[in-house]
């Protein structure tokens, strides 16, 4: 035993260790004595072993530290103190850290199933809005015209196809 | 419709339940989902946290399943009104404690129940009595879509719906199933269960979630992961997994029998003559003989028909809903000499235990 494992969580030598198996995935996690009584894993009424996977992949602190997300003000630093993210752009701000975390709390890194059609449609159509509003100022500024009429027709185009659903 | 009226209308897991169902008394699926260009609770400025409550309140209210529901905001709630919540599964205990800017929206028959601002922006949730994860997936995926008309979810392509915890990511759901597992216990392989189970990517709590102990040997099984895998698969997975234990449950009863009958009738006989006599009784005690008394239903020595009334002792015993009974707050002691009254009182009228195990043996 020349390089004796440690404790996930506090470095100590680790005694007790995890393995779970999902999908032909191997998941580990070595824990000193003291950690393993204290996160319960020993005990029948349940612990969480995501919990201690998303804990111990914080520790060795990243190289790139001081990331911050524009939208909410969100630190790295925050994030390690309270396993919570800030807000949904956080996960953009942040995807470097969070991919690594991803394959090791989970059974893929992609999601598969339910999909928000009808918010993502309505998020599109919105989008699109919003530029065919900004080119038909644009087109008016300086004096386009004819883009500035086609612009319009567009604009009334998609309102009529958001009228059918209307977004709320 | 108002708090008092729904706390005194029976909820799916007590008088409604006619349980047939032995060994899974409940099925609960719920999904997490936020409002894009929103940060989460736990990181959003109060103001922000009443403007997603006051558009989620009324995005909720005005779906079919909620006509005619409760909508609150958790500050209006008493302690007591959130611990009777609490016990029934309708809030969690994280939501009972959450600040400013909370709320939960209820449906009136208690199904359906939608929490706002707890960790994620909604956390949506359906309960049916039984085994029944097929069903209650239909139920939530219909109000989540009707939901999904009036919200905008943040969603990535990849990492599915975005939620505060790194660990809810994708599907955001957590499905479950409350089972009762006493011959597991009583045969110590409970423990062995738990490692299982946790091996297939599944996890075992106690009856009211994290950290909460396994009194009445009744335990929740759901799925740990969340990203990676379709919620129908995720369901059928799990539903393979709960009939595994059911299988090992119906063994480890059959094995006590072989093995020693009368040993087993005398912790199911000494369950009865305690709860028809005893004076004082915890929450935690009363819990361990009531289970014994439902496996004495799953084994015929009582009538059939008796499951429902244990299956509502298992929440009428709980502090809340044993003071809200009794019109006042107690002290622990105090309570114990209420809850032994009034099991007293259900016992003095419960059948007669038959000890001559039926041809057929356990179901």
């Amino acid at each position: 035993m020349a390089n004796p494992l440690k404790c996930d969580l506090c470095s100590k030598p680790a005694t007790v260790h995890l393995t779970q198996i999902v999908n032909n995935k191997v998941h580990k996690v070595d824990l000193c004595e003291e950690c393993a009584q204290a996160k319960g894993v020993t005990d029948p009424s349940g612990f969480s072993l995501a919990d201690l996977l998303l804990k111990a992949s914080l520790n060795p602190e990243p190289a790139a530290s001081g990331m911050k997300c524009e939208q909410c003000g969100f630190t790295q630093a925050d994030f390690k103190k309270h396993g919570r993210f800030g807000c949904p752009a956080c996960f953009d701000t942040f995807s470097s850290i969070i991919e690594p975390m991803l394959d090791t709390m989970h059974k893929g890194t992609t999601h598969t199933g339910k999909v928000p059609q009808k918010a993502l449609a309505r998020k599109t159509l919105s989008d699109r809005l919003n530029k065919l509003e900004l080119d038909l100022t644009e087109a008016i500024k300086s004096e386009r015209y004819e883009d500035a009429a086609r612009t319009r027709d567009e604009i009334n185009q998609v309102k009529h196809s958001f009228g059918q659903k209307p977004p709320r | 419709m108002t708090i008092a009226s729904l706390i005194d209308t029976p909820s799916e897991l007590t008088d409604a339940a006619s349980s047939k169902t032995a060994i899974v008394l409940m099925t609960r699926v719920r999904l997490a989902r936020n409002l894009a260009g929103n940060a989460f609770p736990g990181w959003a400025k109060p103001t922000q946290r009443e403007d997603v409550l006051a558009a989620c309140r009324d995005a909720v209210a005005a779906t079919a399943p909620m006509k005619r529901s409760l909508s609150i905001n958790v500050d209006e709630l008493s302690d007591l009104e959130k611990q009777i919540l609490v016990e029934r599964h309708l809030i969690s205990r994280e939501l009972s404690g959450a600040k400013a800017g909370a709320g939960v929206v209820i449906s009136k028959d208690q199904t359906f129940s939608v929490m706002i601002n707890e960790e994620d922006h909604l956390r949506i949730q359906v309960l049916r009595s039984g085994f029944q994860l097929k069903k209650t997936w239909a139920a939530i995926n219909e109000l989540d879509s009707a939901l999904e008309d009036r919200l905008d979810y943040a969603f990535s392509p990849t990492l599915g719906y975005l939620t505060a915890c790194p660990t809810n990511l994708g599907t955001g759901m957590r499905a479950s199933a409350m089972m009762h597992l006493p011959a597991l216990v009583i045969g110590n392989q409970m423990e062995k269960v738990v490692r299982a189970v946790n091996q297939l990517g599944m996890v075992v709590r106690g009856l009211f979630g994290e950290g909460s102990d396994a009194s009445g040997s009744i335990f929740q099984i759901s799925n740990q992961t969340t990203l990676g895998e379709a919620e129908e698969a995720i369901i059928k997975r799990l539903g393979s997994v709960l009939n595994s234990i059911i299988e090992h449950e119906l063994n480890a009863r059959q094995k006590l029998i072989e093995a020693d009958a009368n040993k087993l009738f005398d912790k199911i006989g000494r369950a009865y003559g305690i709860l028809q006599n005893g004076h004082l009784l915890s929450s935690s005690e009363a819990m361990n003989l009531l289970s014994l008394i439902r496996l004495g239903v799953d084994l015929g020595v009582f009538p059939d028909a008796h499951r429902c009334v244990i299956d509502r002792l298992f929440i009428e015993a709980q502090p809340g809903h044993l003071q809200h009974a009794q019109h006042g707050e107690f002290e622990p002691g105090q309570r114990d000499l209420l809850r032994a009254g009034r099991l007293r009182a259900e016992f003095a009228n419960f059948a007669k235990p038959n000890f001559t195990l039926s041809s057929d043996g356990p179901n």
